[in-house]
């Protein structure tokens, strides 16, 4: 049986187009566009199921600020030695799991498939974003986006965003 | 198909040949003499078991084997294979057992490996006679797991598949002891999670990466920009007197920043003068008692314990690093970041900001495993050719700078001394 929506339809319109904006801006290899979908104090985590579900804090990639995005989007153009590959993110609908003092609590599947050059494309990263989103007057905003994976072997590196 | 033989150019080791990362026999006889015999290798931390009956299952070479606390409070690291049918029957990675089980036939073993329990070992009784069973002369005591021998120190747990293996501290040699005990000086180490990477290399180049300071100051961009790890830093590459384990030091320069202007150190591109952090949180150090050794405070101390584990020290950031062979041309890379049982909350956060830098996502550890998959993909389709070790020259020995490749050359010399035997 279907429970009652915790938002009504503009809301959920809302969150729809940011979960996919979200998806379309990692996928397109314009980095900056990616600290723009979370607010100043955000935190933003990469983290293994493992740690995520036996209460261990440390966390693959682990942000606690828009400026610690821009500065990891700078990594990946300018620092990070890396083969080049594309990123394309399948993101599950979203469930609204909570909503309180205007902050929206929702959840997300997601598998990201890696394509190098040269190379077919192979399933990268499995998991689920546990989010906090807030309204903000630049629209939705990620307050909060942690993403767990089921991934149990990174296939050598990590680079670009989830 | 016949492996390519590894043929050494030069009486040295500065000419390392493609086969040695190539070829199947060779690993063969690497995780024979390198893994299962004379070595220790590195199974966990105790933090990672602390309750009698905590198990953790890990590998050792390619073997997986079972780290395990008895109720005795006592550290046992057995073989996950039931001395039965030799089934890996041990499949959960953590937990709390009473003993261990295999679900195939129900042989059940005490937590040091001892057969407790075999079913239907005086057979079954049905109309009136005796079925099956074990043969008269079966004693549980010689189909026990095999069971093998266990070092810990400071925390940190090794073991061996060789019972004759020098002791311990024997085997890691009083230099890289001293720096061992640096790191694992006693206190109680916690545990703050894991990181897990698949490297499609040979084993022997992760080794190898950590006994490069060639490349830190020139592939790792934050490194240089930051003066966390420059070729001008006040450095020192220590060895074991087999010259298999080494240490790298590093001590960052006084003001944050190294002394001199960075772009005339790397000489390179990589160096990026503008760069500035957004926030500036991923660098926030500060600087711990324990640092201090001698009249020396190194900020960054990087630990190659031949053949299975990094310990790093990287300013706040600890961690060990596990190399697990799986053939020749890939290993899993399993890391596990650590802190200490008097850090406050604010050194946990510390730790935990740092360790952006390393692992497989890591600002400077990503690219490490991105050039160990490049050189092996080349590796593969020449395997005739060798790579070029002799920066600081052709021989061996300890250096008080980090321009040289001698830990390398180092390492190939005990590598050549065993293997070639």
């Amino acid at each position: 049986m279907m429970a009652k929506p915790l938002i009504d339809m503009q809301t959920w319109f809302d969150l729809q187009q940011l979960y996919a904006d979200y998806a379309s801006a990692v996928d397109s290899g314009q980095w900056h566009l990616w600290p723009e979908f979370f607010t100043e104090d955000c935190i933003y985590k990469l983290q293994p199921r493992e740690n995520h579900e036996r209460g261990f804090q440390l966390a693959t990639l682990f942000f606690t600020s828009k400026g610690m995005l821009k500065d990891r989007a700078y990594g990946i153009s300018e620092t990070i030695f890396h083969d080049p590959y594309y990123q394309r993110h399948v993101v599950g609908a979203p469930i609204v799991k909570k909503v309180e003092n205007g902050r929206i609590y929702s959840e997300a599947n997601y598998a990201v498939f890696r394509t190098k050059l040269d190379k077919e494309s192979t399933v990268y990263n499995v998991g689920r974003y546990l989010d906090t989103i807030v309204q903000t007057p630049e629209g939705f905003k990620f307050a909060e986006r942690l993403c767990v994976y089921d991934s149990e072997m990174i296939p050598n590196s990590i680079i670009y965003p989830i | 198909m016949q492996e390519h033989p590894i043929h050494w150019e030069t009486e040295g080791t500065s000419r390392i040949p493609f086969a040695v990362y190539t070829n199947k026999d060779s690993h063969k006889k690497e995780l024979d003499r390198l893994f299962y015999k004379d070595h220790w290798s590195y199974v966990g931390l105790e933090a990672e078991i602390p309750n009698a009956g905590d198990f953790k299952r890990t590998v050792i070479g390619e073997r997986s084997v079972i780290m395990t606390r008895g109720q005795d409070g006592q550290i046992h690291v057995v073989e996950n294979v039931c001395a039965h049918r030799g089934m890996a029957f041990c499949r959960e990675r953590h937990g709390n057992k009473k003993e261990l089980v295999c679900p195939y036939h129900q042989w059940s073993y005490a937590l040091d490996g001892k057969l407790q329990g075999v079913p239907f070992r005086r057979g079954v009784r049905q109309d009136g006679k005796v079925n099956g069973g074990m043969p008269a002369d079966f004693d549980p005591k010689d189909h026990g797991l095999k069971s093998l021998k266990v070092a810990a120190r400071g925390g940190v747990v090794f073991a061996s598949f060789d019972h004759a293996v020098a002791p311990l501290e024997d085997y890691m040699g009083p230099t890289i002891l001293k720096y061992f005990d640096r790191l694992f000086n006693g206190r109680k180490l916690t545990l703050l999670g894991y990181n897990r990477q698949r490297i499609p290399g040979n084993w022997k180049l992760m080794q190898e990466n950590i006994k490069d300071p060639y490349h830190p100051g020139l592939l790792h961009t934050w490194f240089v920009t930051f003066g966390l790890w420059r070729a001008d830093n006040k450095s020192e590459l220590r060895m074991d007197e087999h010259h298999r384990h080494a240490a790298m030091i590093s001590t960052r320069g006084t003001s944050g920043q190294a002394t001199g202007q960075a772009s005339d150190v790397t000489q390179v591109s990589s160096f990026k003068a503008s760069m500035q952090l957004n926030d500036p949180s991923f660098l926030d150090i500060v600087p711990e008692p324990w640092w201090q050794l001698g009249d020396q405070v190194p900020t960054a101390v990087m630990m190659t314990l031949f053949p299975s584990v990094i310990f790093q020290q990287q300013v706040n950031s600890v961690s060990t690093r596990h190399i697990q062979p799986d053939g020749h041309g890939a290993f899993d890379f399993v890391w596990t970041h650590f802190g200490f049982e008097d850090d406050t909350p604010e050194m946990t956060q510390r730790r935990l900001r740092q360790a952006n830098l390393f692992g497989p996502a890591g600002f400077v550890s990503a690219d490490d495993g991105e050039v160990i998959e490049f050189s092996q993909e080349a590796f593969e389709t020449k395997p005739a050719h060798r790579t070029f070790a002799e920066l600081g020259g052709r021989d061996v020995g300890e250096t008080d700078h980090m321009v040289t490749e001698t830990l390398i050359r180092g390492m190939y010399e005990y590598w050549r001394k065993v293997m070639e035997d």
